[in-house]
């Protein structure tokens, strides 16, 4: 029985793994007062980008092409949203749409390569625990990236001067400002951030995951990663807890297709976005709890009064 | 006054804490500084006299580095310096407590204190400092309390004790004492008193003349944009402070006999309200009753269930049927629109974004309560042509100062976006009018209009209830005052039964329960 | 870092020329993309934009595509203004063709008037339900619609994929996921012999006018604008929210399903997995570019269909993929938001007295 069920709970990981490195991305950004809802396209870019660098000079060189073009693909919507102070919503949708169109302009030229990925590394001692030893420690280095990420992330919002600087901004703007805070700076550089971890969750994707470049490759996740963070309240424990609950619900799916479920496979395949649904009901339905939470100034634009 | 460096220096021989010479900075389409100078000397405290838009709050952004001088010298402690930023203004020595608190509300007060200081990041130890120097100046407060949880009082303790822990020698304060009660004052002026006395320098904002004879060592007037006079305020008369203020007396309103007959229009019985927003107060058992051809007061702090009373009496948020009366009628199930169409009338609090679509022009504004009289709006769809006349008899009646009825909202100052905003709702006849903070960020002329407008509605045969958070005001136009501390509403009183003491003392007494 | 002021009030200068700034910005973006792709950017511009309008086949595919993008960018517009971001009008254009067809796989066969005009009510009424549930979940759950409206898109794919490749797949097809052919009386009638544009063009036609009466003239139009534009202003006005939520999903829903009918009954005339080529997210483009108004957006509309068949004319003649035009419609959206800032505010400027009280005059 447990024979069977630690593959499947190590696939869950490595599903987990984009949206890890996304939603944390876009969480960080949402703390700082600003949703950028062109994960999608920044995912998708990174995806392409990665897949270029892995091409010509391996995969970990692939990844980091990855979070920089993820970073880059932010700055047109930082520029419109921080400096010019358009509305955010529409800018990161034309984001989207710009990677989608921009990943599958470049991608055409990868379209039928593929290329190695990468080997899982047992961690010694770590993957030598009974259970969690082989599901947690026995996977590929850039799942040891998004632990990092993850742990690292906690303790900087929770614990140093830079968390506090963060929460602030995003609760209010017009108070960081006056006391002496770069609130624009501070919103770039987070949504920077939001767009590198973006671009490289996508890299992941095409480099390690799949390992291909197929257009529109991303297929929502960069959707399902900004739904992550509502789920999250805004916490990056729960945003771990939740993008594994995502990725078992993508490896199930693909499960039961193989176990001959009596359910027609594109039903099935429908179910992390119906679940994606069912969880922002769940979660929005208390507005209490979502308000003490909710960075407040998020999604309104800041202009600094001279 | 030639020599930037001569200032001040000829009447002590330490140079002054804080010099500005010919200070002017330019806004599009205003001049809000022009050569504006005055010096501080070290415990001293000094008093910036001035009504709403003389310039006051970005004179004071320029010393705290948030705005930069177009022109001008300003000398720290004898010396030129060029002030960057903020944090260049609390490296040498300036504090700030701002008159719209700027605070965190989901953080606690140590978290909001530890973002203006420098150093090593300790929550813990500045836990107890924090703690120290509070208790130290007669400011207690609880490190960890969360901001949204602590009344307005306390929250300018943090924005005091904030500046303390820097360790000050200028601390500005902008109009601190608007959201405080009298007996609350009294204690501020104590602690000013004694940073005074320990050498801090004290820059006191305000328009309220009593409190600056009262504390103030020398007092700076300022009039658009420019230094009207310096006077040591406790040789000075009310009458001469508010010419050099306002150039003029001060307005003073008439409140005449109402002579018809007075009847219940408004009675609230029994209105409770569980808050289920952490950030906002409840209302436990409110009654009230308002007769026509009165202005009944209800004073009190913001945060003290303001906005929640607020909210059901416009009906905004309902309640049960028979808990607000219209003229007799249950109307507490009904929503905004539906109370508007039966005589009540509500001026909110927020100008631009709620009382105004900032963006729209005054002409569509008026469509947004107004729709419902005749002409204005016909099997769905509008008469803009209709929506523009009103919008015009509007601005003349109330003489609203704007280009005309096509200017967007947001264009208009203050005042005249009140005064539009009061017109449009007399204009539908109400029998009630609700007004919450009626003349807040208005300047002295607009305010005194806006007040007689008040009364002469309630005189003939509205009833007017009044929100402020002033007691002065309440004190001119109202009949009879209640107070709203901790979500609970005190009896109303008669004016001339009552006084700003005994107000003060209800403010106050319930706050203490709340918080 | 922040570049703005406010304007004390709205430039209407700026209003108008935004959207042909936008484009003429886009166009230099082609030109570059086009000199570092090595394609010349005049015969580019030539193959994009003047060559698909040069025989009379090009204007009919023009007017193919531009109505139902116009169609449902009318329908957008109108949750926009009130904020109410449906940006998955792809899955309500899917959902309204899958209803529209499900009229026409059963009345397979018959001969009878009415079924087209049942398709087109089984078109509207399957978009406005899968517009309606975003609906209920903001209302009753307060799900944010942006996300409900895309996640309810890419299950309205999946459905459409199970029905067209199991219970309506064509039994007499090949094994491609397709349901049948349609029979004529479930097909728009074609205008012109030889030629695509049918006349499904005349309920866009008609609706125009309808939409712009609605948003200049009602009542509730100037309703759902102030709760976009100051939600407190709403509900001090009494202007309910929850029915802002609800007219703007079910009329965008219902567009957009209007759309996805046109499309099964017209150009493709079956149900199949490729049946929109993207028109629920174009749309949400044209709505922008048109500046939310009902007659900006035909023209808007007119445009994006214009980049469609220039992308489809660049495949063949200049061996650039389709996808260019996803970009161009990316980099557009872009170019607008950020012209579109100017209409309200303007570059920060140094203190040059003169120029701000002859400009304040100006506007005034």
């Amino acid at each position: 029985m447990i024979d069977s069920i630690i593959p499947i709970l190590v696939a869950t990981l490595a599903a987990a793994t984009p949206l890890i490195f996304a939603g944390l991305g876009e969480l960080v950004a949402e703390k700082s007062g600003v949703i950028n809802l062109g994960v999608e396209g920044m995912m998708l870019i990174g995806a392409v980008a990665g897949f270029a660098g892995a091409l010509s000079w391996g995969t970990s060189v692939g990844l980091m092409f990855g979070a920089v073009a993820g970073a880059l693909a932010a700055l047109p919507f930082a520029f419109l949203t921080l400096s010019l102070g358009a509305n955010q919503s529409a800018s990161g949708l034309a984001t989207t749409i710009f990677g989608i169109g921009l990943s599958a302009f470049i991608g055409q030229f990868f379209v039928s390569q593929g290329l190695p990925g990468m080997k899982p590394y047992a961690i010694p001692l770590l993957s030598s625990i009974p259970l969690l030893g082989p599901v947690f420690f026995t996977q590929t280095p850039v799942v040891y990236l998004a632990y990092l990420l993850y742990a690292m992330l906690a303790w900087m919002l929770a614990k140093t001067r830079w968390g506090l600087i963060l929460r602030a901004v995003g609760e209010s703007p017009e108070a960081a400002h006056a006391i002496g805070y770069p609130v624009l700076a501070i919103r770039y550089g987070a949504v920077c951030f939001g767009g590198a971890m973006a671009g490289l969750g996508g890299a992941y994707l095409s480099t390690i995951y799949t390992p291909l470049w197929v257009q529109n490759m991303v297929a929502g996740r960069g959707w399902i990663s900004v739904a992550l963070v509502v789920f999250a309240a805004w916490k990056p424990t729960r945003l771990m807890l939740g993008a594994c609950l995502f990725g078992g619900m993508t490896i199930l799916q693909l499960q039961a297709q193989g176990f001959g479920v009596a359910v027609p496979s594109q039903l099935l395949s429908a179910i992390p976005y119906v679940a994606t649904i069912l969880v922002l009901m769940v979660i929005s339905r208390d507005r209490k709890k979502l308000q003490l939470n909710l960075p407040a100034s998020l999604g309104k634009p800041f202009v600094p009064g001279e | 006054m030639s020599d930037p460096s001569s200032i001040g220096l000829a009447k002590t021989p330490v140079p002054p804490r804080l010099a500005l010479w010919n200070i002017t900075k330019r806004y599009p389409g205003v001049v809000a500084n022009d050569k504006v100078s005055l010096s501080v000397a070290p415990g001293e405290i000094h008093a910036v006299l001035g009504e709403n838009g003389a310039g006051k709050s970005t004179l004071m952004k320029i010393i705290y580095g948030a705005t930069h001088a177009d022109e001008g010298h300003l000398l720290w402690n004898g010396k030129e310096v060029h002030i960057a930023n903020p944090a260049e203004a609390r490296h040498l020595g300036i504090g700030m407590v701002f008159q719209h608190f700027q605070l965190f509300e989901t953080l606690s007060v140590v978290e909001n204190i530890a973002l203006v200081l420098e150093g090593k990041f300790d929550l813990k130890a500045l836990a107890i400092r924090v703690k120290e120097v509070s208790e130290k100046y007669g400011l207690p407060l609880d490190p960890y309390r969360m901001v949204h949880s602590l009344s307005v009082g306390e929250r300018q303790r943090v924005e005091i004790v904030r500046c303390l822990l820097q360790n000050p020698q200028l601390l500005i304060l902008d109009e601190p004492t608007s959201v405080l009660t009298p007996q609350a004052v009294r204690s501020l002026f104590g602690t000013l008193r004694q940073l005074a006395s320990e050498g801090v320098s004290i820059l006191y904002i305000s328009h309220k003349l009593h409190e600056i004879q009262e504390l103030c060592d020398r007092a700076t007037v300022m009039r658009g944009g420019r230094v009207t006079g310096e006077a040591n305020p406790k040789e000075e008369t009310s009458a001469s402070l508010a010419r050099m203020m306002i150039g003029r007396e001060l307005p003073v309103c008439v409140s005449p006999a109402f002579e018809g007959e007075a009847k219940p229009v408004l009675e609230v019985k029994g209105l409770s309200y569980a808050n289920d927003d952490p950030f906002c107060s409840s209302l436990f058992d409110i009654s009230l009753c308002l007769q026509s051809g009165e202005v009944l007061g209800i004073a009190g702090i913001s945060g003290n269930g303001q906005a929640e009373l607020l909210a059901a009496l416009s009906g905004e948020q309902l309640s049960a049927s028979e808990c607000v009366l219209l003229e007799g009628q249950p109307v507490g199930h009904l929503d905004a629109g539906r109370r508007r169409d039966q005589g009540l009338a509500f001026v909110p609090e927020e100008r631009l974004g709620r009382g105004a679509v900032p963006s729209m022009s005054l002409a569509e504004n008026t469509v947004l309560t107004a729709h419902r009289q005749a002409g204005l709006s016909r099997y769905g769809l509008l008469n803009y042509g209709a929506a523009r006349e009103f919008a015009k008899r509007c601005i003349e009646r109330f003489d609203v100062r704007c280009p005309g009825v096509g200017a967007a909202a947001r264009s208009l100052s203050g005042g005249n976006l009140q005064k539009f905003i009061v017109g449009r709702e007399i204009m539908q006849a109400p029998r009630v009018m609700i007004v919450a903070q009626p003349t807040w960020g208005v300047d002295v002329g607009a305010s005194a209009a806006l007040r007689q407008t008040l009364i002469d509605i309630s005189r003939s045969g509205v009833g007017v209830l009044v929100i402020s958070e002033e007691l002065e005001e309440l004190f001119e136009i109202c009949d009879r005052i209640a107070v709203l501390a901790g979500g609970r509403l005190s009896e109303a009183q008669p004016k001339a039964q009552t006084d700003a003491e005994q107000i003060g003392l209800l403010m106050a007494g319930s706050q203490q329960q709340a918080a | 870092m922040h570049l703005l002021e406010p304007r004390a009030n709205s430039s209407q200068l700026m209003r108008w020329a935004g959207p042909p700034i936008a484009i003429l910005l886009t166009l230099l973006a082609a030109s570059a993309l086009f000199a570092i792709l090595d394609k010349p950017p005049l015969q580019a511009f030539y193959v994009f934009f003047i060559e698909p309008l040069e025989t009379a086949n090009g204007w009919s595919e023009l007017a193919l595509k531009a109505s139902p993008l116009i169609l449902i960018a009318q329908g957008l517009a109108l949750g926009f203004r009130a904020r109410v971001y449906n940006i998955g009008a792809e899955g309500q254009l899917l959902m309204g063709a899958v209803f529209a067809s499900g009229v026409a796989i059963y009345t397979d066969g018959l001969n009878a008037w009415w079924i087209l005009p049942m398709m087109i009510l089984a078109g509207a009424l399957g978009g406005a339900l899968w517009g309606s549930l975003s609906a209920w979940l903001k209302t009753h759950f307060n799900a944010d619609e942006t996300l409900t409206t895309l996640m309810l898109t890419y299950v309205a794919t999946y459905v459409l994929s199970y029905l067209v490749s199991g219970p309506w797949r064509d039994p007499g097809g090949t094994n491609f996921p397709q349901s049948i052919m349609f029979g004529e009386s479930a097909m728009f009638e074609p205008l012109f012999d030889g030629l695509r544009l049918n006349s499904s063009i005349f309920i866009t036609i008609v609706a125009v006018p309808l939409f712009w009466l609605f948003v200049s003239r009602s009542f509730r139009a100037y309703q759902l604008a102030v709760g976009g534009l100051a939600p407190a202003a709403a509900r001090y006005a009494g202007f309910s929210a929850r029915s802002g939520v609800w007219i703007s999903l079910v009329i965008s829903g219902l567009t957009a399903g209007l759309a996805g009918a046109m499309e099964a009954a017209g150009p493709v005339g079956q149900l199949t997995l490729s049946l929109s080529p993207g028109y629920g997210y174009a749309a949400i483009i044209v709505a922008w570019v048109g500046r939310l108004h009902p007659i900006g957006i035909v023209l808007s509309g007119l445009l994006l269909a214009l980049i469609y068949l220039g992308g489809e004319a660049a495949q063949v003649s200049m061996q650039l993929p389709s996808a260019i035009s996803w970009l161009f419609q990316g980099m557009l959206l872009f170019f607008l938001l950020g012209v579109d800032v100017f209409v309200d505010y303007r570059f920060r400027r140094r203190r040059d007295k003169r120029l701000m009280s002859s400009e304040e005059g100006a506007n005034a």
